[in-house]
């Protein structure tokens, strides 16, 4: 009986593009949003969802991005958010290789830990973003980034659910 | 649970330079990374193909949505009303008693500005628009105040032009597409517009602020002379913007500097119009020319 309860869960037949690309299709999925909402916001409004799926795959599994991976799907964040060309590539690429440090530092790590690494990261790149836009002449005060922060931070425990359940699905 | 790493390779030579090479493309993409920021802010227009390529894919279903999000949106200001119905009646019944006679005065005062216009020779420049089109869209996450407009230059929509809605000025042009443009919003910290008070002609400049404010500094006075009530539209100073195009309305003062909320919110305004570049100087000599030629005949 259990072996027919677990026959859908186990050893499904999966291509190399399904275990593959789930976790970068859903990064560039998570960039676009940003684009799509139809809301003209008055205010930076929503978290950077693409940055968030990112982090959350990097935090269910350390080894899953390789170093260089910030720099593509970065580029493809900056077409989409609206950001100046080059601000995610150079923010993703850098958290992944203080992550990739703080990896080699600490090797213990729990559900706390990778919250707080991740709120580390989140903080990181929205002021770093806000700062290379600052550095254009746009935007406002720095102030206006702590709500948005406030809620990447609050919605990133359900960004890696998602990112778990995609997990479960891509695997065979 | 320490997970195991493919980072510690141990012994294995192969592996070891693996790992090496990802660390030098690493480090080498956070560079070009780097250089490439650093053009996109030396030269804002660069990559504005790259930008209107993500800009046209995201354009169907983002249009799609705001058709939604327009009706949704206003659901609560509908429920609203329904409950202040009683005294909102008598409210607007009084106020539209004392538009009645502000109009005729207006109607008035309208015949006799033709009339003397027509006295100086005065030609009424074109409004010059370029198109009409939707905001669909705004760089939600960024803290560019940036929206994105569903009509590009195949329409003729182009760089550096003024865009307004029915209520006021909106912003101005950034970057065009094939059928996409993202407009500078007036609440950017970057969207300098000069301004002028309507009561008194006092000109100012309007700045934003990024958070859905914009503040208005005078010129050419000490003492900042904007009070709380005071109304600002477009100077035509300077070109680019035309004269007379509502701004905002001064709501309250902060440390000596006026902080206005625009008339157009960008989140409600559903139509918005792209305006031909304000060019002062020819407009006059095309009066001038004109008046000649009358003489002329």
């Amino acid at each position: 009986m259990n072996s027919r309860r677990y026959a859908t869960r186990i050893a499904r037949p999966r291509s190399a593009l399904h275990i593959r690309g789930t976790p970068i299709i859903s990064v560039l999925l998570g960039s676009m949003i940003v684009a799509l909402v139809p809301v003209v916001a008055q205010a930076p409004l929503l978290p950077p969802f693409g940055l968030m799926i990112f982090l959350g795959w990097r935090v269910l599994r350390p080894d899953i991005w390789p170093l260089w991976a910030g720099a593509p799907l970065g580029l493809f964040d900056d077409v989409m958010s609206g950001q100046p060309i080059g601000s995610a590539i150079f923010l993703w690429t850098a958290i992944l290789l203080l992550l990739d440090v703080e990896n080699q530092r600490h090797v213990w790590r729990d559900y706390w830990h990778g919250w707080f690494t991740a709120t580390l990261a989140l903080g990181l790149a929205l002021t770093g973003g806000w700062f290379f836009v600052h550095i254009g002449g746009h935007g406002g005060s720095l102030v206006q980034i702590l709500p948005q922060l406030a809620y990447s931070v609050g919605l990133f425990p359900l960004i890696v659910r998602l990112c778990a359940a995609l997990d479960r699905w891509r695997l065979p | 649970m320490a997970p195991q790493s493919k980072r510690r390779p141990g012994y294995d030579r192969k592996a070891q330079y693996g790992l090496f090479a990802s660390y030098v493309i690493a480090i080498g993409g956070a560079l070009i990374g780097l250089v490439l920021l650093a053009i996109s802010i030396l030269d804002p227009p660069g990559f504005s193909a790259l930008r209107s390529a993500g800009a046209e894919i995201a354009r169907p279903v983002a249009s799609n949505l705001r058709k939604l999000v327009v009706g949704v949106g206003n659901l609560d200001e509908a429920v609203a009303a329904y409950i202040n119905a009683g005294s909102q009646n008598a409210a607007l019944r009084r106020q539209v008693d004392a538009n009645r006679t502000r109009l005729i005065e207006a109607e008035a005062i309208r015949q006799e500005n033709v009339h003397l216009k027509r006295l100086l020779r005065l030609t009424e420049t074109e409004i010059g628009i370029a198109a009409a089109g939707h905001l669909i869209s705004s760089a939600s996450s960024s803290t560019a105040r940036v929206a994105r407009l569903d009509v590009g230059h195949a329409q003729g929509v182009k760089p550096g032009m003024p865009v307004r809605a029915p209520e006021g000025l909106v912003g101005r042009i950034i970057r065009s597409g094939p059928n996409t443009a993202d407009v500078l919003l007036l609440i950017d910290e970057g969207n300098i517009v000069p301004v002028r008070r309507t009561s008194d002609n006092i000109p100012g400049i309007s700045s934003g602020r990024g958070d859905g404010t914009i503040e208005i500094r005078a010129l050419n006075t000490e003492r900042n002379p904007f009070k709380p009530g005071d109304v600002v539209v477009t100077s035509g100073i300077g070109g680019l913007y035309r004269p007379n195009i509502p701004v905002g309305v001064v709501a309250r003062l902060e440390n000596d500097n006026a902080i206005a909320i625009p008339f157009a919110n960008p989140s409600r305004v559903e139509l918005v119009v792209v305006q031909t570049p304000f060019r002062p100087v020819e407009a006059a000599r095309e009066s001038a020319a004109q008046a000649a030629s009358a003489d002329d005949r």
